[in-house]
């Protein structure tokens, strides 16, 4: 078995109490406390997040904002420096390699953030691209950490540790300003449904700034959280997660992601997979769901139609926190979405109430 | 370091039984099972009356993480299951011992609560 791969805040992690499993091959916190709690800490004042798994890469070059343009789905073109955008990125069958974020430094520089467990992957899919264009790639995922401040007093807790004005950085865009002395990329992303920030910086500051961040954060409220809250407050904020709503078989438009998908764009990777798609409908549709019921409906359970029949099977399960209730989303096949859908648990039949997600209300700015 | 109270017995599989006054048992599943299971987020359990054999699963404890089937430490009737734990399934994680007990069973034969696990032996499987 491979080692685990450690990020700067491993033991800092197991001094705060963390629970670490086997993540992606990184030895990540799952929770601290309670994932409950976590979660619900991040709704209501705010959680810090070790995320330095995620992978960068640098992009850089005369053609690299066309070799982007080629490369995923969303609009790279309607960037600008300080914006960011999130996109998939597609086979040519349309089914998805990754989801990412694009930062625009400036029309030669540009910047991935893509996801821990996908990083070989995608390296060689994007060094593939791009030997057709005039660019270079550079894989930065060792040089950066990344901590994800996320909550309704997220603004508040990093701008204490900052001079730099954070009004003025909009809901996914960034800026480079020093936090607590460290030199940050600071962007106005997240993955929590909640206002919030990510922190990029060297991997030799990861430990000073996280100490900053939750000395600042605790008087206020701020929990550390890992990746098992992360995972449900995605799932509630109704976002895909690679793996689960989208893989390489579940294209963007299968998974309720058409506004990513720019088909008026002449050329990108999986454009005339996704157009077909887009014509004729796909076989299956991603459904979000909830229960009224505290049992969780997990990942593989088959989703049963009008008859009992199996049509579909669900994809990501837990229990909403902030509803008290199971919510998960599921593949069906499309017929059937529009028909009374149900899970059987342990003996227990019990239907599935469609949701457009969000599952709850969120304040992002 | 998990909580084992020397005055229970237990079973291997992490079930902990309080022997009462009136000849009943007390059961539910232990701090090290309710700190390795995480959040707990639903508690199914038989219903009073049933009759269980030792061994056998009796119900279930969902945590975020999984579902664990919880398994009968001796054989007997179900005399009461705690109800309590339809609304507040995290009763377990706080109080494992106490208010977040499972059920209350009629042992089938009161000497099988000697062929349990004392303190000592648990915690070896705890470890």
């Amino acid at each position: 078995m491979n080692e685990l791969k450690r990020t700067p805040l491993r033991d800092f992690h197991a001094a705060h109490g963390a629970r670490l499993v086997d993540f992606a091959g990184w030895e990540m916190p799952v929770q601290y406390r309670s994932i409950l709690e976590e979660h619900k800490a991040v709704r209501r004042t705010a959680g810090l997040f070790d995320v330095s798994h995620m992978g960068e890469v640098d992009v850089r070059g005369p053609e690299a904002g066309k070799f982007l343009d080629h490369l995923v789905t969303n609009s790279v073109a309607r960037l600008f420096p300080g914006r960011v955008l999130y996109s998939p990125m597609c086979y040519p069958a349309g089914g998805v390699v990754d989801d990412l974020l694009v930062y625009m430094h400036g029309t030669d520089d540009y910047f991935l953030c893509i996801n821990a467990g996908n990083i070989d992957k995608d390296l060689a899919w994007i060094r593939g691209e791009a030997a057709k264009f005039n660019v270079t790639v550079t894989d930065r995922s060792a040089d950066y950490a990344l901590l994800a401040v996320q909550g309704p007093r997220a603004a508040e807790i990093v701008q204490s540790l900052t001079g730099a004005k954070l009004g003025l950085v909009k809901y996914y865009h960034f800026t480079e300003a020093t936090v607590a002395g460290v030199r940050c990329i600071v962007s106005r992303t997240g993955y929590t449904g909640e206002d919030g920030f990510e922190l990029y910086h060297a991997t030799g500051d990861a430990q000073a700034l996280a100490q900053a961040v939750l000395d600042a954060g605790t008087p206020r409220g701020l929990e550390l959280a890992g990746l098992g809250a992360r995972d449900s407050l995605r799932l509630e904020a109704g976002y895909p997660l690679y793996g689960h709503e989208i893989t390489a078989e579940i294209s963007p438009l299968t998974a309720g992601l058409g506004w990513t998908v720019k088909l008026d764009k002449p050329d990108f990777i999986g454009r005339e997979a996704l157009l077909r798609e887009k014509q004729n409908g796909g076989p299956n549709k991603v459904v979000f769901f909830k229960t009224g019921d505290r049992r969780i409906v997990r990942a593989e359970t088959p989703v049963l139609g009008a008859d009992g029949a199996v049509v579909g099977h669900v994809l990501s399960g837990t229990l909403s926190p902030i509803l008290n209730e199971a919510i998960g989303s599921a593949l069906v096949a499309t017929p059937a979405a529009t028909q009374p859908l149900a899970v059987d648990i342990r003996g227990a039949r019990l239907g599935l109430q469609l949701v457009t997600p969000p599952f709850v209300p969120l304040k992002k700015s | 370091m998990s909580n084992i109270p020397a005055e229970l017995r237990y079973a291997k599989s992490h079930e902990w039984v309080r022997p009462e006054a009136d000849g009943t048992v007390t059961v539910g599943i232990t701090d090290y099972a309710q700190n390795s299971l995480g959040d707990i987020t639903y508690v199914q359990v038989p219903k009073v009356g049933a009759v269980l054999k030792a061994g056998e699963t009796f119900g279930v404890v969902e945590s975020v993480k999984a579902a664990s089937d919880v398994y009968a430490p001796i054989a007997g009737a179900v005399l009461a299951v705690n109800t309590a734990l339809e609304s507040a399934p995290e009763t377990v994680n706080k109080a494992p011992y106490t208010d977040g007990w499972m059920l209350k069973l009629k042992p089938a034969d009161p000497a099988a609560i000697n062929g349990l696990l004392d303190a000592v032996a648990y915690a070896k499987v705890a470890e």
